[in-house]
């Protein structure tokens, strides 16, 4: 993991740097705020359920933008819909990342001609750390894009900006 | 059960010039067109009578029909001037089992007509979205408000044949 591969200096005792050891609880702890909007928050809560089980990585379900960390934009975002996604986002602490589930929440999908309605991509709002194609995608795609996004969390430094 | 003819004859005897006709062609059910002034009454003893009794409404929605003039405006924008607006009404009786289409038409410059929420509270939402969509204003609602488009949409009825969107919407750019 990383972590572990580092220097035993005495029996229980681990020696890493202070970046890697946050880093790596970030990563393994990665509370999502339970939120879902269309046919792709039917796949996130699969996702979730026993078959493919997202609490494996530390990611679980928080009813409250206060105590998440991760936030899924799983579906259609109507301009009705964007204001309180952004208020949403908002009220999340930092460290604060933000998966861009599916077509829809990507570039408007179907939506993107005629959809008058419709947000043509979750990125003109809030900033996305990990797109996710598919319409809807699978759990595994899902996935992938969790494991994609614990990748750049693992590259993070407190000092230097990451890209 | 009456036909839609035996219905079409029973608001004719009732409400005589008010009944304007029927729309009868394969590809739909079989409508009768309403005036748009006289449609709280004649919905209200489509209710009422014993040998209609129409218990539930099934379904109210809006059209844009277009059938006005095409013209352009300042900004040379196509514009639809003139024509109508119409409200179907999908009836079902419950107890007697037999079912029928009203149509009213309404002035695109002026889309009133009353509202039926008092005798079906189906009709609640059903005209709240064909204003929101339409901009068709139901007189005598409770509370006539947009229903699927933001509360403070600005832009115009989004499902009219003429409508444009608009480039921003609170700073957030609408086209793709």
């Amino acid at each position: 993991m990383g972590l572990l591969d580092k220097e035993f200096a005495e029996s229980n005792i681990v020696i890493t740097k202070a970046e890697d050891l946050m880093n790596w609880a970030r990563l393994s702890s990665l509370w999502q705020l339970g939120f879902g909007l269309a046919c792709c928050a039917i796949e996130m809560m699969a996702t979730s359920a026993s078959h493919y089980d997202f609490d494996r990585f530390g990611v679980i379900p928080r009813p409250s933008p206060r105590q998440a960390d991760i936030i899924i934009i799983s579906g259609t975002v109507t301009l009705k819909m964007a204001t309180r996604i952004k208020r949403l986002y908002e009220q999340m602490p930092d460290p604060k990342y933000i998966i861009s589930m599916g077509s829809c929440a990507n570039c408007g999908g179907p939506y993107w001609e005629h959809g008058y309605h419709v947000l043509k991509g979750i990125d003109r709002v809030i900033p996305v750390d990990v797109y996710v194609p598919g319409c809807p995608p699978r759990p595994e795609a899902l996935l992938e894009g969790l494991l994609k996004l614990q990748e750049k969390i693992r590259h993070e430094s407190m000092v230097k900006k990451t890209v | 059960m009456k036909s839609h003819e035996e219905i079409l004859e029973i608001l004719k005897t009732k409400f005589g010039e008010a009944i304007i006709g029927m729309m009868e062609d394969t590809k739909n059910d079989p409508t009768i067109i309403v005036d748009s002034t006289k449609i709280l009454e004649v919905m209200q003893f489509l209710y009422d009578d014993e040998n209609l009794s129409f218990d539930s409404l099934m379904n109210l929605s809006g059209v844009d029909d277009a059938n006005g003039e095409k013209v352009k405006d300042e900004a040379e924008n196509e514009i639809i001037k003139g024509g109508t607006l119409s409200v179907y009404y999908h009836l079902y009786s419950m107890r007697i089992k037999h079912k029928i289409t009203i149509r009213t038409s309404v002035p695109r410059e002026n889309p009133e007509l009353e509202s039926v929420e008092n005798i079906w509270k189906t009709a609640d939402w059903h005209e709240r979205e064909a204003y929101d969509m339409y901009g068709i204003i139901f007189k005598n609602h409770p509370n006539l408000i947009r229903i699927l488009m933001p509360y403070d949409w600005e832009a115009g009825y989004p499902l009219r044949k003429d409508y444009k969107n608009p480039e921003y919407y609170k700073g957030m750019k609408v086209p793709y």
